[in-house]
């Protein structure tokens, strides 16, 4: 079914180059030496080393384990021996580093016995659930908050629809593009796990329409099942953002400040829908991800099944190496992905893609000044005026920058794709975020040590309160049998 | 001609008296209710890195302009900048002072109890003859705990940026 | 490879200000090669120093602001002087032209801080400030002598008319049609009588009638105009707001009382309305950035245009009419956003529907 008008405003059609690494299937890549797992792969809390350093385990075994509800697991994803607990470099832009394991694979890629369930749609979805959490299930497309939580949330809402997200409206990514064409059963069986857990009524599976062989391939897969429908939705970035493809699929909006709980929806990535089945069809933990190899200093672009925790160089080797000068890597897509400083990081659980920009591929840097021709304010999804945002944030003015829209800005970088003046607009709102993150870190800090200084403060005066009373008994004590004598 | 000028004049002697009573007799002398307003917004710690004694004598000394609004390196930016808009002073970013929290070097401390009993918000841990450890959460780096350890084994140490504090920085202008 | 911290988006539609501010000129073109041809060599002479100045003084500015002279190369000077020239009588002395360059873009961009930071449009600006100050010059209009035709100036007259101050004989000029109506309707007449002697709609469309240097031709204009909008370069709100108006008000007034007021396509073909509407109103520096504070500015303008060419004492409203909507514009901005998702109008958060809202029954395993 065709959605010819399409709901969203704004949006932006930057170049697909989806060309260039959608041809082969995807490929799987050999265990490597070494595999380097942070322990926070997720949205939550960091996972609790449960093994120590020369330990021996089992591919799929569990390594850290959750300490919290929002958090995820973590499980070594071959067979070896584990090296080393610590710090090692993050896949992250500032080049710092972040607690991890280091597994030394032994090649022979030995399971751990698994738990294998007879038929996973006769457990309850509570015993589901929980066992999406085990298998450390998140958010494949990148967002990677814990997907047991979102399952969780069907016993407290009513969910309606439940949205299999097979847009991927990133440029360069085809990794969601593959899978369904070459897993579509699984993706489809995920699918239905997820509606069993929820309750939810029925499941639409959205596909950009630039995918055409996905959108025939899904709509076989799914064909003799009742409530699942197939929609091809218009190719646009950002449509695979869950609000807007909420918008688009059912025509609701999500609240400002609410969850897609509200209007009765919840969004999974198709990569998500198949980690679940796999989960709980096979009980294999989430242990590998698909991930595209592209960007024109690619020698052959292609998407690649790895191991999580296989190096990044390692994926470019696979690939037939570099060529020519790379100016970027980048872990995800272009516009919202994460610079990373070198090849030298691990592929986490949200890496839906390996990038090696050229120069060219880079937009120019020099800034201009804003002649307010409102493009920004054409192309923002979220209906905001990022050119009064960014001069808020300029004038690090937060209150104000939070009230003209930046409260309700998705980071998206649709408005600096278009600025003709080349005004850095996403990366000032940015920066605006990473301070509103530091003041309320700050505040919750000042409010604590108040706290621990009144609470000081009164336990100092009990003790002195205590003392004079002990006293002032002792005084009593010693007068009463003084007092005996006299009578 | 003579009349407006008189009628002008009058006004003003008129106007220019009421205004005098008023300033004598309407005077605000209480408190500025602003010293009590920023002192609620300071951290209470009473930890003395502003260089005057306590909280109350650092917002006496913000509105009366001795001290700036970046004194309290426990607030932070976010309390600074607070401070800015309510006082109606323009911030200079560069001048905080970046916080610097206690930390026991384990290999020498001896458990003696002093540091924690000196503590302002009981952020040290410890027990006689065991390991004195700081909680970073709730301590505000005042160096209570540095002057009274007898074994010179406390230091106040900036904090190393780490991926839960590293923020992405101004992009540049035009 | 580069060990720079930068953000993302790493991708850019070919945009930027300099092919914007280019394009506007090219919509331009076929109006100003009609009105440069219509008006001969004074015309070409005044356009050339009216967008020489203003080059020129753009480069003396940034080199005062200390600002890089790259900016000069951004197009959008070049674009006001050419607005300026084409708005001016094309038989105007030459200091006519660089005065109103100067102000244009010496007091009316720069002094407010430069591109983007200006309120008014500085081509209007310039002009409305031309109109007050040298009333007799800016309002002598010379008829249509077309390039190379028998009785047009050559290129030497040309230059002494322009910069020699040739005074013009009165077989030279000619009345607007704007003006032609204010003066014959104080002599009583109705405006059928007077539009019918001296007004022909098809002429005023195609511009072979008096008035500014390019203004005339509104059908190039429109062409021009309509390309821009087809390529998103201008949004269509305040031209068809403000075109709208004008018409409709004008119906308005022609049915109320035909003998005091001329009909819409009358307004519609006249004076500068077309290249204001679509080109001087449009600008984006200083109109509002959503839809619809862009319908309101286009409605505002119509009305004031419509109102000060019928009751008021200037025969020519366009540039009062934007200059005053331009004042208006921070103020549009501020209560007319763009409706946020997830939040009403107001920008207060939508009301989650309560059916998907309640909680449910914890089930027992």
């Amino acid at each position: 079914m065709f959605n010819l008008v399409r709901r969203i405003q704004g949006g932006v059609h930057p170049d697909a180059r989806k060309d260039l690494s959608v041809g082969p299937e995807i490929a799987y890549l050999p265990v490597p030496e070494r595999l380097y797992l942070p322990l926070r792969q997720h949205a939550g809390a960091e996972a609790l080393p449960l093994v120590k350093v020369g330990d021996l385990v089992l591919k799929g075994q569990l390594l850290a384990a959750s300490p919290s509800e929002v958090s995820a697991p973590i499980h070594a994803p071959s067979s070896g021996r584990i090296v080393e607990i610590g710090p090692i470099l993050a896949p992250h832009p500032s080049g710092l580093n972040v607690n991890g394991i280091v597994l030394e694979c032994d090649g022979e890629d030995r399971w751990i016995e698994l738990d294998v369930p007879a038929d996973p749609f006769s457990l309850s979805p509570q015993v589901l659930a929980e066992r999406v959490a085990q298998a450390g299930v998140v958010g494949l497309g990148g967002a990677i908050f814990p997907a047991a939580v979102k399952l969780k949330q069907g016993t407290r809402h009513e969910i309606k629809t439940v949205i299999i997200n097979g847009s991927e409206c990133e440029p360069y990514l085809t990794t969601d593009d593959r899978l369904m064409r070459e897993r579509a059963a699984e993706i489809v069986e995920g699918a239905r796990l997820i509606q069993h857990i929820l309750r939810a009524y029925s499941i639409v599976i959205a596909i950009e329409d630039n995918k055409p062989e996905a959108l025939e391939a899904m709509k076989a897969a799914s064909a003799h099942h009742g409530a699942i429908e197939v929609m091809a939705i218009p190719a646009l970035y950002p449509m695979g953002s869950a609000k807007q493809l909420i918008f688009e699929v059912t025509g609701r909006e999500v609240p400002a400040g609410g969850r897609s709980t509200d209007v009765g929806v919840l969004v999974h990535n198709v990569g998500t829908a198949y980690a679940i089945q796999q989960a709980l069809r096979y009980g294999k933990p989430l242990i590998s991800r698909v991930v595209t190899v592209s960007g024109s200093c690619v020698k052959n672009p292609a998407n690649l099944e790895v191991l999580i925790g296989t190096p990044a160089q390692t994926l470019m080797d696979a690939c037939g190496g570099l060529i020519g000068k790379p100016a970027q890597f980048m872990l995800g897509g272009p516009m919202m992905g994460t610079v990373v400083p070198s090849l030298q990081i691990p592929v986490i659980k949200g890496a839906t893609g390996l990038l090696a920009l050229s120069e060219d591929e880079l937009p120019r840097k020099d800034v201009s000044p804003c002649i307010r021709c409102s493009r920004c304010v054409d192309a923002c999804p979220m209906g905001l005026t990022p050119l009064e945002m960014a001069v808020h944030a300029r004038a690090d003015d937060l209150d104000s920058a939070g009230e003209s829209g930046l409260r309700d800005c998705i980071l998206c970088g649709c408005c600096s794709y278009v600025c003709p003046a080349h005004i850095p607009l996403v990366q000032y709102f940015q920066y605006a975020k990473g301070k509103q993150d530091e003041r309320r870190g700050t505040e919750r800090k000042n409010s604590y040590i108040k706290q621990q200084t009144e609470a000081r403060a009164a336990r100092l005066a009990e003790e002195e309160a205590a003392k004079a009373a002990a006293k002032a008994a002792k005084k009593a004590a010693a007068a009463k049998p003084k007092k005996e004598v006299e009578s | 001609m003579i009349m407006a000028t008189l009628a002008l004049a009058l006004m003003g002697v008129l106007l220019g008296a009421a205004l005098g009573f008023a300033a004598r007799y309407f005077a605000v002398t209480d408190e500025n209710p602003m010293i009590k307003e920023i002192e609620q917004l300071l951290p209470g710690g009473q930890c003395g890195q502003c260089g005057v004694p306590g909280c109350g004598a650092a917002a006496v000394g913000m509105v009366e302009g001795t001290l700036p609004v970046t004194c309290c390196p426990p607030g932070g930016m976010g309390l600074a900048e607070k401070l800015a808009t309510l006082l109606g002073v323009t911030l200079d970013a560069g001048e905080m002072a970046a916080p610097r929290l206690a930390r026991v070097e384990a290999n020498e401390c001896i458990g003696c109890t002093r540091c924690y009993k000196a503590c302002p918000t009981d952020a040290i841990v410890g027990a006689s003859g065991q390991l004195h450890c700081v909680l970073l959460d709730a301590c505000t780096g005042c160096g209570k705990c540095v002057d009274v350890c007898p074994e010179d084994c406390i230091d106040l140490v900036a904090q190393e940026p780490s991926l839960d504090t590293w923020r992405w920085s101004k992009p540049q202008a035009a | 490879m580069s060990q720079s911290i930068a953000a993302g988006p790493f991708a850019h539609d070919r945009s930027s200000v300099d092919r914007i501010m280019l394009q506007v000129c090219l919509a331009l073109v076929p109006a100003t090669l009609f009105g440069l041809v219509m008006f001969g060599w004074p015309a070409i002479n005044l356009w050339i120093i009216t967008c020489a100045s203003a080059l020129a003084t753009e480069a003396a500015c940034l080199h005062l602001m200390g600002q890089p002279q790259r900016r000069l190369l951004d197009g959008s000077a070049l674009l006001t002087g050419w607005l300026l020239a084409i708005s001016l009588p094309p038989w105007a002395p030459w200091w006519i032209g660089v005065g109103g360059s100067v102000f244009a873009i010496g007091i009316g961009k720069q002094l407010y801080g430069g591109i983007g930071q200006n309120i008014f449009n500085p081509a209007m600006l310039a002009r409305v400030a031309l109109l007050i100050a040298f009333p007799l010059h800016m309002t002598t209009w010379a008829l249509p002598a077309p390039l190379f035709s028998a009785g047009a100036p050559g290129f030497l007259e040309g230059l002494s008319i322009t910069f020699g101050g040739m005074p013009l004989t009165d077989s030279m000029v000619g009345a607007t049609a704007l003006g032609n109506l204010k003066t014959e309707l104080t002599l009583n007449h109705t405006a059928d009588e007077i539009l019918s002697k001296s007004f022909s709609f098809w002429s005023a469309f195609f511009g072979t009638t008096a008035g500014s240097m390019a203004e005339t031709s509104e059908f190039l204009l429109l062409l021009g105009g309509g390309w821009l909008i087809a390529k998103k370069i201008i949004h269509w709100e305040i031209p068809v707001s403000m075109l709208l108006a004008v018409f409709v008000m004008g119906v308005i007034a022609q049915q109320a009382n035909p003998a005091g007021y001329p009909g819409g396509f009358y307004h519609l073909a006249s004076g500068g309305l077309i290249m204001g509407a679509l080109f001087i109103a449009t600008d984006p520096v200083t109109s509002p950035v959503s839809r619809t504070g862009r319908l309101i500015f286009g409605v505002g303008c119509g009305v004031l245009v419509y109102l000060i060419r019928t009751w008021g004492n200037f025969p020519e409203a366009v540039a009062f009419a934007v200059l005053f909507m331009n004042a208006l514009t921070p103020l549009i901005d501020r209560y007319w956003r763009p409706r946020a998702y997830g939040r009403n109008a107001r920008g207060k958060p939508l009301v989650a529907a309560k059916w998907t809202s309640q909680v449910k029954e914890v089930d027992k395993v």
